[in-house]
């Protein structure tokens, strides 16, 4: 990363919970204005990674450096403002409107017993009219639809008005017509607003279509990282997560395509 | 939203209003409004008076006066640290006595008034000091047993609570065992909780310590609001979610303890009235805190005017009307909640 400007660098990131160790050395870079994509089986270490670039986690050994910054010496409030989480969809068990959540947004921007500001009004309208979310601001959390609570969750850390959005798995449980909504909103912002965007997905074929590069992880080591062409072949599909898939890299949009294959080892192979 | 805020908060100023006219009126002997007024306006007795004037303000401002503001200030704190609890727990059916607030009191009073029956300070008993320390005392302890390598996880907090709550109860019913008989009636009859006969001493000693911490959680709604959200969000958001658990555990435990160090156990308050006020503000700490305090203390003033009318002229210990109020609600609660996580 000599040319553009490191968002994250993290060199021989060891770490786990409870002395049990998911990551066993990962160095994970991210430039300035890229969208990565990290996958992975589960319990590869993609969420790991993600709680230990963002100081969820103690490091067991390795570094982490947001923005040129050691993750350790970083002020979490500054830190707020420049790095945007949206983690694994929760439960939130309380009564709280749409618009209060994507207020919380702005937490790490108002001092103590101070209200909103203008600034932090204009923040959270610009928020949630670039998810879309405007016209749902007066209803409960508790009533929206999957892909719904997920558009608001990322209009959260867009409130935060950050540079790097980190996304835990933003499309599980979402349908079809939501998963791709989620992730042109993510090109969007990445490519009209220069967001740099980081996504850990279970989803070969969108991080294949919409991420500039993939880190691909097996067993808390980097086994591949590039561009989705170079990651996304048949043979390491296979080895990584021991499935038999066809690529078809003569897609409309050139991105490789990956189509699953029923097991050789299965009956009535044809 | 607003408009539907500042007409919630005159309900509330108006029923103080109203609290504190009935609970001046009702009694052993009852007063009509007009004389408790003027008796208040007439300040505390003194030795010019005439006799039927020196009663009633002898009643209104040596009885009722200070049981009101006490069961004011124990009525606000606890729910105060109810509030924060749940938002601690992230989970509305947590309340103040879970991390041992309770059973810690109830020890170190048991020791109090068994073993060290003689003792005072500064004019309070032996009973109150032994409480608030056996609180805090079980409560820490409760804290550093929950601990691992610098985090404490509020799922393990909750079962050590729950543990170290029965050891605490077990050496209770231990010195209750060898305890002289009188002791024993004389423990009993203080754990099930009064506001009555404290006197103005423990409202002067109580109203500093509750302003203060209920000033000092306020100060910390943002974060309480950002807490609810999970603790791994509220990293993201910019708290330092471990220190922030430190201190919201430390003040609404100092709450719950000098309120409980002071009346004996009163349960239900901390529980009951933050929902009872988040169904009607929602859950912003802003709003919800400040609202749930002066709910909290109409609340117990209210319990306490049953405590004292309900089986005339016997007083009922306040403790177990609010728990008559608040298990049939409690229950309504589970049965109801899809968020209950307990």
């Amino acid at each position: 990363m000599t040319t553009a400007e490191s968002v994250i660098h993290a060199a021989s990131l060891i770490c786990g919970y409870d002395g049990r160790e998911v990551l066993h050395g990962v160095d994970f870079n991210v430039a300035r204005g890229e969208f990565v994509g990290v996958l992975g089986p589960n319990g590869s270490g993609k969420s790991t990674l993600l709680r230990a670039v963002t100081g969820v986690l103690r490091l067991a050994s390795g570094s982490a450096d947001l923005f040129g910054t050691p993750l350790r010496e970083a002020d979490r409030r500054d830190l707020a403002r420049r790095v945007g989480v949206v983690p694994q969809a929760s439960v939130i068990p309380f009564e709280f409107t749409v618009r209060e959540i994507v207020a919380m947004g702005r937490a790490p921007h108002i001092a103590r017993l101070h209200g909103e500001s203008d600034v932090d009004r204009a923040a959270i309208e610009a928020a949630l009219s670039r998810t879309d979310t405007a016209g749902l601001s007066d209803r409960l959390m508790s009533e929206l639809s999957g892909g719904e609570a997920q558009r608001v969750t990322i209009a959260r850390a867009l409130a935060q008005e950050p540079e790097l959005l980190l996304l835990d798995e933003p499309t599980a449980f979402l349908d079809l017509n939501h998963q791709i909504e989620v992730f042109e909103l993510l090109r969007r912002l990445n490519r009209d607003d220069e967001l740099t965007v980081t996504c850990v997905s279970h989803d070969l074929n969108l991080a294949a279509l919409y991420c500039d590069r993939i880190v691909l992880l097996r067993d808390g080591r980097v086994v591949a990282e590039g561009p989705p062409t170079q990651v996304i072949t048949a043979e390491r599909i296979a080895d990584v997560y021991g499935a038999t898939v066809l690529v078809d890299d003569a897609t409309p949009h050139g991105r490789p395509r990956v189509t699953l294959l029923r097991s050789r080892s299965g009956d009535g192979a044809e | 939203m607003r408009t539907r805020t500042s007409v919630f908060a005159l309900c509330l100023a108006a029923g103080l209003l109203a609290t504190t006219l009935v609970s001046l009126c009702t009694g052993a002997s009852s007063l009509t409004p007009r004389d408790a007024v003027s008796a208040l306006v007439a300040g505390p007795p003194s030795d010019t008076a005439e006799p039927a004037d020196a009663r009633n303000r002898s009643i209104v401002w040596q009885i009722r006066l200070p049981r009101l503001f006490l069961a004011f200030l124990v009525g606000a704190g606890l729910a105060a640290s109810g509030v924060v609890m749940q938002a601690f727990f992230q989970n509305p059916m947590a309340a103040p006595y879970v991390v041992g607030v309770s059973a810690g009191a109830a020890l170190g009073a048991t020791i109090g008034f068994v073993i060290w029956s003689g003792t005072s300070l500064l004019g309070l008993s032996g009973r109150t000091l032994f409480a608030f320390i056996g609180a805090i005392g079980v409560t820490t302890l409760v804290y550093m047993l929950s601990r691992r390598g610098g985090r404490v996880l509020t799922a393990t907090l909750l079962l050590t609570g729950m543990a170290v709550s029965a050891l605490a109860s077990a050496l209770c019913s231990l010195l209750l065992m060898v305890a002289r008989t009188q002791d024993v009636s004389l423990v009993v009859f203080w754990l099930m909780g009064s506001v009555a006969g404290r006197g103005w001493l423990a409202v002067w000693v109580l109203v500093g310590p509750v302003l203060l911490g209920l000033i000092a959680v306020y100060i910390f709604s943002r974060e309480l609001n950002v807490l609810l959200m999970g603790e791994e969000t509220a990293h993201h958001l910019g708290v330092n979610v471990e220190r922030t658990k430190l201190v919201l555990l430390f003040l609404s435990s100092i709450l719950a303890a000098a309120c409980v160090s002071m009346t004996g156990m009163i349960g239900f308050v901390g529980l009951m009235v933050p929902h009872l006020i988040r169904s009607i503000t929602g859950p912003d700490h802003r709003v919800l805190l400040p609202a749930a305090a002066v709910g909290g203390a109409l609340l117990l003033a209210l319990a306490d005017v049953v405590a004292r009318t309900v089986v005339a002229p016997v007083e009922i210990p306040i403790g177990i009307v609010t728990s008559i109020l608040g298990c049939p609600f409690f229950l309504y609660l589970l049965h109801r909640s899809r968020a209950a996580r307990l």
